[in-house]
């Protein structure tokens, strides 16, 4: 058997003396989605922000597909794959959906030392193609992300981790202030995300939500994974009694 | 109401730029002529690149999302090192560079200390705006040193252009103002200050180096400060210990004239040049149709509220249309 895509092992994190890691294992297979579920503090979040380059891990190591990998930024998890949308903070509201799309990665008509000037024409075309291959109908790339409604903000969020070819996307709790409607559509690409190669963790406070959507269930509880089981072999009771 | 507020976005400085035509119009018919002269404008485009400079370092500071109110000192700082160094016979351009290099470490130490133990920058440089004041009086020994007769003043003062309508400094000023309007419209670097400014854990997220943005916008205030300060002292042939002073409160001003949001995140080059323009056209226009020039201060105040106001009611607008939507 291949090593799993995501392997972290001992992982340990303190707050100002809250041992918020107690020394989490857990493995991410390829192409598999895991919803991760418990209540607030339960450091789901902690856990998603060590794997996003957020933050640093106090003790324990992360291993991608078998090798030791230090994540030290954000940016270092992207040259892994590792891509992230948070809730609703993780766009500026003052700018156009193409310069959302690309900032820290713009492209580059020539650069000295990493700063250079955008190729706005470039970066207008492939944003309206991003925002295409999520399904996501906006007229123009040079719309403001404040004139978006929520749900279209989250698309273009996910447009913009699928565009730079991730290889595993964390949604951290994705549905939050969205419409049913738009809860549905989020879930069913994350639903999809198998089939276009890309391994999905769901970040969610919603049992229904995750059974809708994933593979398999990894619930934490006060900064220990409590239960890890094949959706397919639980319910919803089962695991409601473990949180 | 969409569109407006989309306007203001893209283009915070349209609302400066009318005001500015009203007013060239209202005090050139009240003064006869005058103000719109040759004269007057030579007199009036001399004076704009010493604030402008310093606005649009202000500004591009407040789009990152932090404040400098140490400006008005390095204003005088910068100037009276270079001129003890040109005075200690080092050569005008290296006491130049010298004198730019001390701002751009004041502005590293402004923003290293504000980021490493994350307090409000308006503090931080509210105590460097009395600390580089204080140095500025120290090393100058109390009164103003002599600089040489033959000092190559030229390089900031001669009169350019058709009928020498423009200091040479107004051409410092454009080149600085285009290189500084194409880094915030057209480069990578100024996509990464308006995102940190804009929404900073966002930006972090996405990847962008925001402290290192951050530290940059720091240092380019304080060296844009510096070199205004420069031209100025040029200008006078003197380093007067108390030039700049309060100027960091004008520099605000123009900025937020300008339509750049106190909140970081929106405002432009193009703006704090129109701010710090309109400053100088009610400071001038205001003497040439002879009404008392005292009310300079207020007129400068009333128009900085009114500029606040009318911007964050803009936002909040926007926000309630964003809930309906």
């Amino acid at each position: 058997m291949t090593a799993p895509l995501i392997s972290v092992r001992q992982m340990h994190k303190w707050y100002a003396g809250v041992h918020a890691l107690k020394g989490v294992n857990l493995d991410v297979q390829a192409r598999e989605v895991v919803g991760l579920v418990g209540d607030n503090g339960a450091g789901k979040s902690t856990l998603i922000k060590i794997l996003s380059g957020v933050l640093r891990p106090d003790k324990g190591e992360i291993r991608i597909e078998g090798d030791r990998v230090e994540i030290a930024s954000p940016k270092a998890a992207m040259r892994l794959g590792i891509e992230t949308i948070y809730q609703d903070a993780s766009m500026v509201p003052t700018m156009s959906i193409a310069r959302n799309l690309f900032v820290g990665r713009e492209p580059l008509r020539f650069a000295v030392g990493g700063i250079g000037l955008i190729d706005h024409e470039r970066m207008r075309r492939e944003s309206m193609k991003a925002i295409g291959d999520v399904d996501l109908h906006l007229r123009s790339p040079d719309a403001l992300l404040a004139e978006l409604s929520g749900g279209q903000r989250q698309g273009v969020a996910i447009a913009r981790a699928m565009h730079f070819k991730s290889r595993v996307l964390i949604l951290d709790e994705p549905t939050n202030h969205l419409s049913v409607k738009e809860t549905t559509k989020v879930l069913g690409f994350v639903r999809g995300l198998p089939a276009q190669g890309v391994t999905g963790v769901l970040i969610s406070h919603n049992l229904h939500h995750v059974f809708e959507s994933c593979d398999r269930i990894v619930a934490m509880a006060r900064g220990e994974i409590v239960f890890d089981k094949p959706t397919a072999e639980t319910t919803v009771a089962e695991i409601s009694d473990f949180l | 109401m969409r569109n407006l507020f989309r306007i203001y976005l893209e283009k915070p400085e349209l609302a400066g730029v009318a005001l500015l035509i009203l007013l060239a119009i209202l005090f050139d018919a009240r003064s006869g002529g005058a103000f719109l002269s040759a004269d007057n404008l030579r007199g009036m485009l001399g004076l704009l690149p010493e604030v402008g400079l310093v606005s649009i370092g202000v500004t591009i500071l407040m789009i990152c999302g932090e404040f400098d109110l140490s400006v008005g000192s390095m204003f005088a700082l910068t100037p009276m090192a270079t001129s003890l160094l040109i005075i200690a016979d080092v050569p005008t351009f290296v006491a130049i560079l010298l004198g730019l290099l001390i701002a751009a470490a004041i502005g590293f130490i402004n923003g290293f200390i504000t980021l490493t133990f994350a307090i409000p920058s308006f503090i931080t440089t509210l105590g460097m705006l009395f600390i580089v004041r204080s140095l500025t009086v120290v090393i100058s020994g109390g009164f103003p040193p002599l600089l040489p007769d033959e000092l190559a003043t030229g390089i900031f003062t001669q009169f350019v252009g058709p009928g020498g309508l423009f200091r040479a400094s107004f051409v410092w000023f454009l080149v600085i103002a285009l290189a500084a309007s194409a880094m915030m419209a057209k480069s990578n670097l100024g996509n990464w200050i308006r995102a940190t400014g804009g929404h900073l854990e966002a930006a972090s997220a996405m990847g962008v180096p925001a402290r290192r943005v951050k530290l940059f916008c720091f240092i380019l205030c304080s060296m844009m400060a510096g070199f205004g300060g420069i031209i100025q002292v040029f200008r006078l042939h003197s380093p007067l210990p108390s030039i700049g002073d309060g100027l960091e409160l004008q520099a605000v001003a123009a900025a937020v004239i300008g339509g750049t949001a106190l909140s970081g995140g929106i405002g432009t080059v193009l703006g704090a040049i129109v701010g710090a323009l309109l400053i100088r056209v009610i400071d001038n226009g205001l003497v040439m149709t002879q009404v008392d020039a005292n009310w300079f201060k207020f007129a400068v105040g009333a128009l900085t509220i009114f500029a606040v106001v009318s911007n964050t009611w803009l936002r909040r607008t926007a926000r309630r249309m964003k809930v309906e939507a």
